[in-house]
């Protein structure tokens, strides 16, 4: 059958699986969108405000469900609104596809209108890119696009489709969905001598990141923690990979993770490190880091093993079959002495906590915690109120924490926030700050559109509070450019101005109303809830530190 | 520091030297030779990238070019079981004092000369890195107007091809 090359776009999207896309209209992909008109039963488009809003959306989507993301967007200024919104996903390795469209092949590298080199600027931040260069190879393109978002370690795949690719007439056949590559268990070899060292441990202590959540191997690990004894911990990417309340859970390791799981880690004699990347952020300054321990690194991109710390043991596989394997190896243990003193760590983290009344980040995170359902989707924005969010969640299931992980993108929230609740059917929450809010806040458009079931919880003391934080603590208190009080934003009434519903809360009592309204509106519901600006986020290693330099408590 | 060569064998695309280079820049990893060329089947051309850098540097270097769609194969390829040649062009002042030395250095070094003017002398010269090297370090006595150089091409002794070896 001849179609298109636009209906082959639109066809082979659907063809693949693909039930939502996410985009934003112009000039170089009308014909793109003309086809989703015509196949507008079998394939919904969301409009956003701004194609960041939408690559975003289609991140916050692909993270909540674990499918491929989808987001479109036109040429020149369409295709690098993308760029912030195609790096987090890089970063966080999550299965995207960006389809733009550019000026026609013949117009191509002479600087015609909205032409933009999209290719070049995504090359860094892709897995790959394919400019669409005739319509032969475009839907097996997308086919093999759609192979390498998902495959291996997953990542952002961006293909650039010119004006007359868009136009030309050609052969389609339908086609099965392209499945993932297989993958494998690290070497029998490897896997040997990782289960000797660990079967030698005394303090052992499983560290996981989102390549957990990726694999899917929440049941092997927590296997390999009853087997062998260990207490966990993750990055800020693997949150939601094991129950929040899990009994051998000690929570976010890394700058600003939980003291207990912090030190547990620093103490451990072997790590076993599964789908986490140490990043600097985790491992604070590297020659100190975990000087004591052995590592043993599990991982699917075999490049992140010795990138930034060696391990002992470097296993190269995917992390669930590799713990399949490595499970029957391990010798059932007990470690009454480092369990002894992980207690100990959790009675220290419980007296040091935030026990002060009122709007207290851990008071109202703690509130909103009665408020989520089994698999309510929560995504943050970034900054301090991530940092909360990542302390007080109480998450039960997988994928429910959706937050900017490796390139740290403040304004990502929004549009994730939309996204993961159009992926799951559920109600999603979005904690926020009012320094990320202001940057993708038109998104609340999208939202009301939509009618999409959405709590924006935003945390609002009036000042970029992570960097005045660190304004407070390393820079004498110049809060260069991080007051926001002349701003005097009403953000109730800007929600309200877009449609949406909003209250303001300034005590725990007018939040727990709002909340009650929050949670049964069936559209979306701003609460701009007032925190001090001298909040700080606590403990904190400070950049390039060690354990030995961790702040628990600010001095007045 | 220590060097290190690696042969990669790629889809013959535009812009896939710039997806390799790219990572190359990206990474901070260190160019100190290149070539490219397309090879005995038009669906590859094959790169050769002279690197500096300690054996995990390598080892990285390696692992992220694995991860490249693009790339198909890799070999590293050490010093014993390969050759490798560059080709010099040189272009030195033909002064009447020097020119009996040069051309005595170019017949030392099996060079060819294969442009004489009133005014220069071009040298041709095929070696591995070192005479090249070595020869350019004895032209610095004359008066060097221009270099050009290729970059190595390796290729590994006995019938081995860089199409067998086997991912890692």
């Amino acid at each position: 059958m001849k179609l298109s090359g636009s209906d082959i776009i639109v066809r082979t999207l659907i063809e693949q699986g693909v039930q939502v896309v996410f985009g934003y209209p112009g000039g170089q992909v009308i014909n793109i969108y003309d086809s989703l008109y015509k196949y507008r039963e079998e394939l919904k488009h969301v409009l956003t405000a701004h194609e960041q809003g939408a690559s975003h959306a289609a991140d916050g989507y692909a993270r909540a469900t674990g499918q491929v993301g989808v987001v479109i967007a036109t040429s020149g200024p369409g295709a690098t609104n993308l760029v912030t919104g195609i790096a987090t996903a890089y970063l966080d390795s999550v299965p995207l596809i960006a389809i733009t469209g550019n000026v026609s092949n013949t117009v191509i590298g002479t600087d015609g209108f909205q032409e933009i080199d999209i290719t070049g600027i995504t090359l860094p931040i892709t897995k790959h890119n394919y400019f669409i260069g005739s319509i032969e190879v475009l839907a097996d393109t997308i086919r093999e696009a759609f192979r390498l978002a998902k495959s291996g370690r997953p990542g952002p795949v961006l293909i650039d489709v010119p004006k007359d690719v868009q136009v030309a007439m050609y052969d389609y056949e339908p086609q099965p969905v392209v499945a993932a590559d297989e993958v494998c268990a690290a070497k029998d070899i490897r896997i040997q001598q990782a289960a000797a060292c660990i079967n030698a441990a005394q303090r052992p202590f499983l560290y996981f990141g989102g390549g957990l959540i990726t694999s899917g191997a929440q049941d092997e690990l927590l296997q390999m923690a009853e087997i062998i004894d260990a207490p966990m911990g993750c990055s800020l990417m693997g949150i939601s990979g094991v129950p929040t309340n899990h009994p051998r859970f000690l929570g976010m390791q890394g700058m600003h993770g939980h003291y207990a799981c912090s030190m547990a880690m620093h103490h451990a004699d072997v790590i076993i490190a599964m789908g986490a990347r140490f990043n600097d952020r985790v491992t604070g300054n590297r020659a100190k880091f975990a000087r004591t321990a052995k590592i043993v690194h599990i991982d699917i991109d075999g490049a992140e093993l010795g990138k930034t710390v060696s391990p002992t043991h470097g296993l190269r596989g995917d992390v669930k079959k590799t713990l399949q394997k490595l499970l029957p190896l391990l010798e059932k243990s007990q470690h009454p002495e480092w369990q002894a003193s992980i207690a100990k760590l959790r009675e220290e983290e419980a007296a040091g906590l935030d026990c002060r009344d009122g709007m207290t980040p851990r008071n109202i995170i703690t509130m909103l915690n009665r408020y989520l359902g089994e698999n309510t989707p929560v995504a943050t924005d970034v900054g301090q109120h991530q940092m909360w969010a990542a302390q007080y969640l109480n998450l039960k299931n997988s994928r429910r924490f959706i937050s900017s992980g490796g390139l740290g993108t403040m304004g990502f929230g929004m549009g994730a926030a939309i996204g993961a609740s159009m992926g799951t059917g559920e109600r999603s929450v979005l904690v926020t700050g009012d320094g990320s809010f202001g940057m993708n806040l038109n998104e609340l458009a999208t939202a009301v559109a939509n009618r999409v079931p959405l709590v924006i919880l935003l945390l609002n003391n009036s000042v970029l509070g992570m960097v005045r934080q660190w304004q407070t603590l390393f820079f004498d208190k110049h809060y260069s450019n991080t007051v926001l009080t002349d701003r005097q934003t009403d953000f109730v009434q800007l929600a309200q101005a877009f449609g949406a519903q909003g209250s303001r809360a300034l005590t725990l009592e007018e939040l727990e109303a709002s909340f009650d309204k929050a949670f049964a509106c069936d559209g979306p519901y701003l609460i701009d809830c007032a925190i001090d600006k001298d909040e700080f986020v606590l403990p904190m290693l400070p950049p390039g530190g060690s354990m030995d330099d961790i702040i628990v408590r600010i001095g007045d | 520091m220590k060097k290190f060569t690696v042969a990669i064998l790629v889809n013959n695309q535009f812009g896939v030297l710039n997806r390799v280079t790219s990572m190359f820049r990206r990474r901070q990893f260190n160019i100190t030779s290149l070539t490219v060329s397309e090879t005995e089947s038009e669906s590859f051309s094959r790169i050769t990238i002279q690197s500096e850098g300690d054996e995990v540097k390598k080892e990285q270097l390696i692992n992220q070019l694995y991860k490249l769609p693009d790339v198909c194969s890799i070999a590293e390829l050490g010093s014993l079981d390969t050759v490798s040649r560059e080709l010099l062009l040189i272009k030195v002042k033909n002064d009447p004092a020097a020119r009996s030395d040069i051309r005595s250095a170019s017949d030392a070094y099996e060079g060819k000369i294969v442009d004489y003017t009133k005014e220069s002398i071009m040298i041709q010269m095929v070696g591995d890195s070192r005479k090249i090297d070595n020869f350019i370090d004895l032209m610095r006595d004359f008066e060097i107007m221009e270099i050009c150089r290729t970059g190595i091409v390796t290729l590994q002794r006995g019938s081995t091809t860089i199409r067998r070896v086997t991912n890692l």
